[in-house]
């Protein structure tokens, strides 16, 4: 009965980063919902992104074809936003607030409990490719914070010490970091 | 035109069929933040429930009602009785309250927040009656949590859309002069009243005006317009159906980020729904107006809530601003004259068209008329959604209705505004929340986020992360805001260290004014509010870090240091293998010792002490905390909470 959000995996705005089987096709299909003008651009971006996973060199090429502007174009357009994102993503997503309301109530250092468990920065994947961490600015979700995402599911109330049974289920474990 | 009529017939038909159905209804809150807290649980075991004993009672889904802090909320109603609102409903709590309120006729007074019709029912007071809602005024949030957002119908039967209606008889002209009798101000925090933007706008002779609504709510710590496209996404719609008439728009943008899966859904669906019933597309309702909606999904870019960067970016560029003149209301989007409201704003003009100017001017004070939505969130025991007439006095929110800091700590300040705000100490709480006043004390409205601090939050902290905010967010364009919110952070930075000096205080403020004075945009002018009004209020605290080495909030972690309890400490080693340097030292069964030499102040050895010890203690200059050694049980909870 509820819309395909947050009980579903996939949530369906472009932010989820599961990994994806994407071909040419896919790639076409998808530049071509969109209509051969400027105002196109973003959209387009963010639906590549929801295919790909992320904005694959090989797409870009097809996009910049379509809406007759120059790769370098989109690139600099796609820059500048922070919800674009170049490499593959990571088999899990991440994202932890840092709005201020999740700030004061120390979601910073849940933030650094994350780093030092993965032993990544924000921003950063793991080696393994199984976890991207992310900061995010807000979830606006205030009043529980402070809070993260995991694949699109929202955790309220964190805490540092929630920390590992988030990510037992990834298959991350306490000791992996341990040196 | 008999179509809508006979919908609004059907719709207000359905709705009292609701509301007198002969089994229980129960309403759950499932927008962003009750789902956050477990609603999607809770529904799933109230139609398990349901289903297995085959009731004929229902699920409602709504929105959000307010109380943030106790949800999953939801409404239960049974025949003969008031509504009661329930918080606090896991699956656990949602079986007995099925049990003993839907089918035992019983109110469950544990959970029970009052009454929704302001009877006393059974021992249940009023709602209204709560502390949270002491004071509140819902305009804008009258529907939030009352009805389905994803059913126009209920939208219908509560006078949905007849602002609209009314808006097409009176015409431009007369919606023109309803507005300016409402004396409505621009809720996207600078306060400009809308009838003068619609008027600029109007004066410009063009084929083709814009509409946009700025949904772009990337204040941290604001989640208002969140609530509101999600819990009641045609208020906002027909707001641009008013606006757009009024102005002659012709086609209307919703630029809506994309951080809010949920709002974008169900204005999708609104939209549709719209559509069906002929309140979109060409010759609306038998008339020569027409209007197009398209959502826009930002793409994560807070300067894109500044108009010009808004409007550039859904163009497809890179959203920076441009100097005004020419205002957008002039020549905005495709250089056509473009009006950009934000959603509160909007939300507010189908109750003026249908209760009239006069009246929505009737609340709030002598400049700033009408309620305001604010996002109560931070150190403050009731967090929540909440709408009040301007005018009222902080202490009332925070105090009253927010119930005060949580542990019996005093609040130090309110931040509002987000990062283009400011702190209001707390001894000025009882200035009036409205724009002028906001304005004298440093701050600004801002679209309404208000986050409480208290005396472990740290003024030199918050500007520092405000500053480590707009540093990023800066769109590069102009050299001061660049630059200068990047110097900021980096004196902050060292001043949080305990290496700054007294000449960092004059630099702060010198960078300040050249980066307020330099800039094009609201970001850059406004960047360095947070900075200026912990200096004006807090100096002291800038001076203990320089002076002392101090942090009295012990939030700056170099100024903190991390020691260990010898008489609680039982040698169970949990912080000397989390210790990421070796810092620890300590045979097994004996006290362990930290090396303040090595310690790199992250906390791990606090975060990993088991609680029922509560050995490792922080101290600051003079200042030292330790935590209370908490029973087994409490040290078990946040495993179960997790799976």
């Amino acid at each position: 009965m509820l819309p395909p959000f947050p009980t579903e995996k996939k949530v369906k705005n472009g932010m989820c980063t599961a990994q994806k089987d994407w071909g040419m096709q896919d790639i076409e299909a998808a530049v071509a919902r969109h209509p051969a003008h400027r105002g196109s651009l973003i959209p387009a971006l963010q639906d590549l992104q929801e295919t790909c996973g992320y904005l694959a060199p090989e797409a870009l090429a097809v996009l910049a074809k379509h809406l007759s502007i120059s790769v370098n174009e989109i690139y600099g357009v796609a820059t500048f936003y922070t919800q674009f994102r170049f490499s593959k993503p990571a088999r899990h997503k991440i994202q932890v607030c840092q709005g201020t309301a999740c700030h004061v109530r120390g979601g910073h250092m849940v933030l650094e409990e994350f780093e030092q468990m993965l032993d990544v920065k924000a921003g950063e994947a793991t080696k393994d490719g199984q976890v991207d961490l992310e900061r995010v600015a807000c979830l606006g979700c205030c009043a529980l914070a402070p809070v993260i995402t995991v694949d699109g599911l929202v955790h309220a109330n964190m805490g540092t010490r929630k920390v590992p049974a988030i990510l037992a289920p990834l298959g991350v474990k306490e000791e992996s970091k341990a040196t | 035109m008999s179509s809508i009529a006979e919908t609004y017939t059907q719709a207000e038909s359905d709705w009292k069929a609701l509301e007198s159905a002969q089994g229980p209804v129960f309403y759950v809150g499932a927008a962003t933040c009750g789902r956050a807290a477990g609603a999607g649980k809770t529904i799933e075991r109230l139609e398990q429930e349901i289903q297995s004993r085959g009731l004929s009672a229902r699920v409602v889904e709504t929105g959000c009602i307010g109380p943030c802090c106790l949800e999953p909320v939801m409404i239960v109603q049974t025949p003969g009785a008031p509504q009661v609102l329930y918080g606090g409903i896991g699956p656990e709590e949602a079986t007995a309250v099925l049990e003993r309120h839907g089918l035992g006729g019983e109110p469950c007074a544990e959970w029970a927040l009052g009454t929704m019709d302001g009877s006393v029912w059974k021992g249940v007071g009023p709602f209204q009656d709560h502390p949270m809602m002491a004071g509140q005024v819902r305009h804008v949030l009258r529907n939030c949590g009352i009805i389905d957002p994803e059913k126009v119908e209920h939208y219908l039967a509560r006078d949905g859309y007849r602002g609209f209606l009314r808006a097409l008889e009176i015409g431009p002209d007369g919606i023109l002069e309803e507005v300016k009798a409402s004396n409505l101000r621009g809720r996207g925090g600078a306060g400009f009243p809308a009838w003068r933007k619609w008027e600029f706008c109007r004066s410009v002779t063009s084929e083709t005006r814009y509409l946009i609504c700025n949904a772009d709510e990337g204040d941290p710590g604001a989640f208002m317009n969140r609530s509101v496209l999600e819990s009641d996404p045609h208020a906002v719609l027909e707001g641009m159906l008013i606006a757009a008439r009024a102005l002659g728009a012709t086609e209307g943008y919703i630029y809506c980020r994309a951080e809010y899966p949920l709002a974008i859904h169900r204005l999708e669906k609104a939209l549709g729904q719209m559509r069906e019933l002929g309140l979109l597309g060409k010759n609306i309702q038998g008339t020569d107006f027409s209007f197009e909606m398209k959502i826009k999904k930002g793409a994560g870019a807070f300067v894109c809530g500044e108009e010009t960067a808004l409007i550039a970016s859904i163009e497809g560029r890179r959203g920076m601003p441009q100097p005004r003149p020419p205002f957008p209301a002039v020549s905005g989007l495709w250089g056509k004259p473009t009006v950009i409201h934000n959603v509160e704003s909007l939300a507010n003009l189908p109750q003026i068209l249908v209760r009239g100017g006069a009246w929505f001017a009737q609340f709030g004070s002598e400049s700033s008329k009408g309620t305001k939505t604010f996002a109560l969130a931070g150190k403050v025991n009731r967090t929540g959604l909440i709408e009040v007439p301007l005018g009222t006095s902080l202490r009332h929110i925070i105090e009253v209705v927010g119930g005060g800091s949580p542990g019996g700590k005093s609040v130090k300040a309110v931040q509002t505004g987000g990062p283009s705000g400011g702190c209001v100490p707390a001894d000025q709480l009882d200035l009036p929340v409205d724009y002028e006043s906001l304005t004298a004390a440093g701050t600004i409205m801002g679209s309404g986020g208000m986050i409480v601090l208290d005396e472990d939050n740290c003024m030199v902290d918050i500007a520092k992360y405000f500053l480590s905010f707009t540093q990023e967010e800066s769109c590069g364009k102009c050299t001061p805001c660049r630059v200068g919110t990047r110097a900021m952070h980096a004196v902050l930075d060292r001043i949080s260290k305990g290496l700054g000096t007294l000449e960092d205080i004059n630099t702060l403020e010198e960078v300040a004014m050249t980066v307020k004075n330099g800039s094009l945009c609201g970001l850059g002018q406004t960047a360095p509010n947070p900075v200026l009004t912990t200096l004006r209020y807090f100096r002291h605290e800038y001076e203990a870090h320089i002076l002392r080495k101090e942090c009295t909030a012990l939030a700056c972690s170099a100024l903190v240091e991390y020691q260990i309890d010898e008489t609680r400490c039982t040698g169970c080693g949990a912080c000397r293998r989390a210790c990421p340097v070796g810092a620890i030292s300590g045979e097994s069964k004996k006290t362990h010792v930290i090396d303040p030499k090595t310690c790199i102040h992250c906390g791990a050895c606090l975060n990993r002490c088991p609680e029922a010890f509560a050995a490792v203690y922080r101290q600051s200059g003079t200042v030292l905390r330790r935590e209370t050694p908490k029973k087994k049980s409490a040290a078990a909870a946040p495993e179960e909470s997790a799976s």
